[in-house]
């Protein structure tokens, strides 16, 4: 199993990648509570960013609304908790099973009216929107007022109810990128990653050859759509409150794509390394500001566009794939994209 | 509710459609033909708002004279942008666009921060509060000139894209870029006079519309939004369309809120930009994509 | 899309070396960025000024009213050392208007030495950085944030000196009947017009069960929501007037105040009052906006005691630092957070959190500025002794109408109206 996973994985990348692991679940051992926090997006980050990129990386459909799904598993497991008394970690498959029906309903019309590229864009942005103003007016869960989890003191960490210290979420969240990371691993060496990527390529030419093509694009939503929608559940019982107007917003969809672009879309590696590189730039220009005493609100913001016209501007292809090959981590990687 | 409610509501929708559309006339040249999903749309029209407040302030210009003014610095905005960055992605991928815009719309927004400050500016004219009295109905001033600005310079563009030498290239690289290409036409600055061109619309419907509404930096990303369903429900590159769509949109928005909860009213511009792009992808206006 | 063929070929552009470098730079920028992260700057001395984190959403769509607040920031330093309180040192960060960014930057705050942290304005930020603070066991002082639900958690490090939605509703009625005894007139029928956010949709949800209880001489006869980003409020004004309401009773925010007094203007309605039960109406934004328009509506609201020393101090102080702004709830609920602070830290005569913690549940201040008899927490760490003022517009200046003890005029009634101004 493990060789089967490993086969065609150059040495150096190996060991690479065994040392950003033991890294990884060390860090809470060295890591003050502030850097854990930074971590802990960074992995979020990551982690719906790989959950987009099976929609937009693999398959080539541009969503820009992923804050719905992932307001969707947020307030679904809540509601499930504060309602009834359900645990998240049974809460989660009612949260999949509501966002994928979302993902699979709006990729239904979508593919089937032919809705693509911009348009297939501006219309997840609508369901998005459309669900943050419903939302504002659901009182069953608080409506604009907002959904508040009760927070019991943080004695130990509960991890069946979700319940705990930042450590907790921590490996929690670093556990979900790992697995979305395996999961997409041998999603694209799958027979339906070789058709996502032949529809990526040229649609029609991937019709022409006998791929239903509706089929396997309705797959990548509703597997994106659920994925995603655990980080939801995540969040919800990580910071305890919820509003349509923070949760649903476009600028939360907008933040996801970042990282998988700047990372380099359709590549494994591009989410987290984008996500890394995002937070990094902005706690970095921060502390740079702060060091040379001129900060005016908006300055950061400002320098942080700045960088991410650069990278875009320069690289286009994300980071990683250059960055993979001044590693010499290409070599007989040729089928990942 | 008596029938004078139902009038003065349409009345004002249609009017307030109106300026919509003039807010969306310049996405729908800068989309419809240079084909780049220009989200800084709605900061650029930030940034005209904010020349408008300056002029008014420091010069005492009123606004509607300085339309024009405002639109030629806007269209030098626009042609150095499309020129300088946004040229190299024209035949990138629609998310690379996406972010370059993006980039460039988190710039602005906190540039003007760092500027002007994070409070609502405003213009008050010897006009700002009038309104006009027909018996019952009740028509608002500055909105009627900004419905009639809308109309006129729906108008010009389309005048000059069917009259003109210029405009008809733009609508030859607009329909087949291939082809422009292969008759020899200089498609590069053709798309920048049409960003420049497009910019200019922003601009001049940002000075008007900062008689309606208080300018504050984080005005644009929600004006963006409404261009973009208005421009897609109006059709892709039509003037008239553009004005259609935002007459619809603000029509629905106006009887949704006078019938139903006005905070859910957008909900129903929405469900309409959904129903076009399943029913009439082209858009009301729209010619059939080739 | 028609050229989709050409886009598809674009992503394989070659790199060459100065992008390749570009790209290095900026992952170095980064990695920098995240070493300075691992290096926590720790070290406390005693006697030496107490660390305050101020958390306020200084960019982002709440810029205005954070940049607002932190004007009590700058006031607080000068007028501390007057009072012969201990020093401060602000450690300040921005909270960008994101729950991310705010209990990130609680955190960061937090690891480089912070004993006491305040702020944040926004009840979802302010949540946030409630379960940081009460994590680490450091004392958390909200200025402004009504969500009732903060306090309510059972936080033994998180205090509030600040009125929740219920008690704005009590005290508002309470004031409004008093106002109508001074003036004699009263409306009969109102419309209330709420804006649908975590603020406006919480004092809606109170309003009928208080309404029940004290009797007022009015009856709501529509309730209008509507959106917090609306860009126009035509049809909201339209529908308000339609109801054939004497009066309008609004819960509002700054820039759709001034959007809906607008309206009435244009749609020639002036109402016999405009009670607003929140922010919105008394701020200087709106007074400059409208100028002569501005003139009349009656907030009842969060205020400070006009008569109080320590308030008039506070305004001569503005007056100084930033001529032309009036002192309001912003500046004054942040400034006592930190006086909470400072006087605690003076008291325990220590930086340790549980000293400091214990020695901000048992404040008890009388030399304050905020209406009611002064500043005490209940056991939920609530200051539940705050009183609501009714203020008015006069002349771009705003006075108090009730209750009596903080009142320094008497009501203008009815609005005058706006077409005979």
């Amino acid at each position: 199993m493990i060789a089967r996973l490993l086969q065609g994985v150059p040495r150096r990348a190996l060991a690479l990648l065994v040392v950003l692991l033991a890294v990884m679940v060390g860090a809470p051992f060295f890591a003050n509570d502030y850097l854990l926090t930074i971590l802990i997006l960074v992995l979020y980050f990551a982690y719906v960013g790989q959950c987009w990129n099976i929609m937009m990386g693999f398959a080539g459909q541009l969503s820009l609304g992923h804050a719905l799904y992932v307001g969707l598993g947020a307030y679904t497991s809540a509601a499930l908790y504060v309602h009834f008394g359900i645990a998240p970690w049974l809460g989660l498959p009612v949260a999949i099973l509501v966002a994928a029906s979302a993902g699979a309903f709006i990729g239904f019309l979508a593919f089937r009216f032919r809705v693509s590229g911009v348009y297939f864009a501006i219309l997840t942005i609508a369901f998005c929107e459309f669900a943050r103003i419903g939302f504002d007016h659901f009182r069953w869960v608080g409506g604009s007022g907002g959904f508040f989890l009760p927070v019991t003191n943080y004695t130990q960490s509960d991890l069946w109810n979700l319940r705990g210290k930042p450590v907790m979420f921590y490996y929690v969240i670093l556990a979900l990128t790992l697995g979305a990371l395996l999961a997409c691993h041998l999603l694209l060496r799958s027979r339906m990653g070789f058709f996502w990527q032949a529809i990526r390529e040229d649609e029609v030419a991937a019709r022409a050859l006998g791929i239903n093509t509706f089929r396997y694009k309705m797959y990548a939503v509703i597997i994106s759509a659920g994925m995603t929608s655990v980080a939801g559940v995540f969040f919800a019982f990580y910071y305890n409150n919820l509003f349509p107007e923070q949760v649903f917003h476009i600028s939360r969809s907008i933040e996801i794509i970042l990282a998988p672009i700047i990372g380099g879309i359709g590549t494994l590696f591009g989410p987290l390394l984008g996500a890394l590189l995002l937070t990094g730039i902005a706690e970095g220009i921060w502390e740079l500001m702060n060091a040379l005493g001129f900060n005016p609100p908006g300055a950061k913001q400002v320098f942080y566009g700045i960088c991410l016209l650069a990278v875009i501007m320069l690289l286009p292809n994300g980071v990683w794939p250059s960055l993979s090959r001044a590693l010499g981590l290409d070599k007989r990687t040729d089928k990942e994209p | 509710m008596p029938l004078e409610v139902y009038l003065n509501v349409a009345v004002s929708g249609l009017l307030t459609g109106l300026v919509y559309g003039l807010m969306a006339l310049g996405l729908s040249v800068i989309f419809g033909v240079v084909r780049v999903v220009n989200f800084a749309h709605g900061e650029m029209m930030t940034i005209a708002m904010y020349l408008a407040v300056v002029l008014f302030a420091q010069f005492k210009l009123d606004p509607l004279l300085m339309m024009l003014p405002i639109a030629a610095l806007l269209f030098c905005l626009g042609y150095a942008m499309q020129i300088g960055i946004i040229n190299p992605f024209i035949n990138r991928p629609e998310h690379m666009q996406f972010i370059l815009l993006v980039a460039v719309a988190i710039i602005m927004v906190n540039g003007l921060l760092i500027v002007f400050g994070p409070d609502a500016q405003s213009v008050q004219t010897s006009y700002s509060y009038d309104s006009f009295a027909l018996g019952p109905l009740i028509v608002d001033a500055t909105k009627l000139y900004a419905g009639i600005a809308a109309i006129v310079t729906a108008l010009a563009l389309f005048g000059f894209f069917r009259f003109t030498t210029i405009g008809t290239a733009i609508r030859a690289c607009a329909d087949n870029y291939t082809g422009a290409l292969v008759v020899g036409l200089d498609v590069k600055r053709l798309y920048a006079l049409t960003f420049g061109i497009g910019s200019a619309c922003v601009g001049a419907a940002g000075a008007m519309l900062v008689l309606l509404i208080d300018v504050t930096p984080a005005l644009g990303p929600a004006f963006t939004l409404l261009a973009f369903i208005i421009v897609i429900v109006g059709g892709l590159g039509s003037m008239p369309g553009a004005l259609l769509g935002g007459v619809l949109i603000g029509m629905t928005e106006a009887m949704a809120g006078l019938l139903f909860s006005p905070s859910a009213k957008s909900m129903f511009a929405f469900a309409i930009l959904v129903l076009v792009l399943l029913f009439r992808p082209q858009g009301i206006m729209g010619k059939k994509p080739s | 899309m028609t050229r989709k063929s050409q886009h598809t070929d674009a992503p394989r552009a070659r790199v060459s070396r100065r992008t390749f470098t570009a790209g290095l730079g900026a992952a170095s920028l980064g990695a920098a960025g995240l070493m300075t992260l691992a290096t926590p700057h720790l070290g406390r001395a005693q006697g030496a000024p107490l660390k305050v984190g101020v958390l306020l959403p200084r960019s982002g769509y709440q810029a205005g009213i954070g940049q607002d607040c932190y004007r009590g920031v700058e006031l607080a330093g000068p007028i501390f050392k007057e009072l012969g309180l201990p020093d401060m040192q602000i450690m300040n960060a921005d909270t960008e208007t994101s729950v991310d960014v705010a209990r990130a930057r609680a955190e960061k705050l937090i690891s480089e030495g912070a004993q006491v942290l305040v702020g944040a304005f926004d009840s979802g930020q302010s949540a946030a950085i409630a379960q940081v603070a009460e994590q680490k066991g450091i004392p958390y002082v909200i200025n402004i944030a009504a969500a009732p639900q903060i306090t309510e958690q059972g936080y033994k490090f998180v205090f509030r000196n600040f009125t929740t939605a219920g008690m704005i509703l009590n005290g508002a009625f309470a004031n409004q009947k008093e106002v109508f005894a001074i003036t004699g007139a009263a409306p009969k029928s109102v419309v209330f017009m709420h804006v649908n956010d975590t603020f406006g949709t919480a004092m809606e949800k109170g309003i009928g069960a208080v309404l029940a209880k004290v009797d007022m001489p009015y009856k709501i006869v529509e309730t209008i929501s509507y959106d917090p980003a609306a860009r126009d409020l035509s049809v909201e004004v339209t529908k308000a007037k339609a109801s054939g309401a004497e009066a309008v009773m609004l819960v509002s925010r700054l820039n759709d105040a001034i959007l809906l007094t607008r309206e009435m203007v244009k749609q020639r309605w002036s109402p016999m009052a405009v009670m607003s039960l929140g922010p919105g109406w008394y701020e200087d934004q709106y007074l400059k906006t409208l100028g002569k328009l501005s003139d009349g509506p009656i907030s009842l609201a969060p205020w400070y005691d006009p008569n109080k020393p320590l308030s008039k101090q506070l305004e001569a102080a503005l007056a100084k630092s930033s001529p032309g702004v009036n002192l309001n709830t912003n500046h004054v609920y942040t400034f006592e957070a930190l006086l909470i602070a400072v006087d605690a830290y003076k008291r325990a005569g220590s930086t340790d959190p549980n000293a400091l913690a214990d020695a901000i549940r048992k404040t008890n201040i009388t030399n304050n500025t905020t209406t009611g008899p002064g500043i005490q927490f209940d056991a939920k760490g609530q200051n539940d002794k705050l009183q609501i003022s009714a203020i008015q517009n006069r002349g771009g200046k705003l006075v108090t109408l009730a209750p009596k003890v903080a009142a320094n005029a008497q009501p203008e009634w009815p609005l005058k109206p706006y077409d005979k101004r």
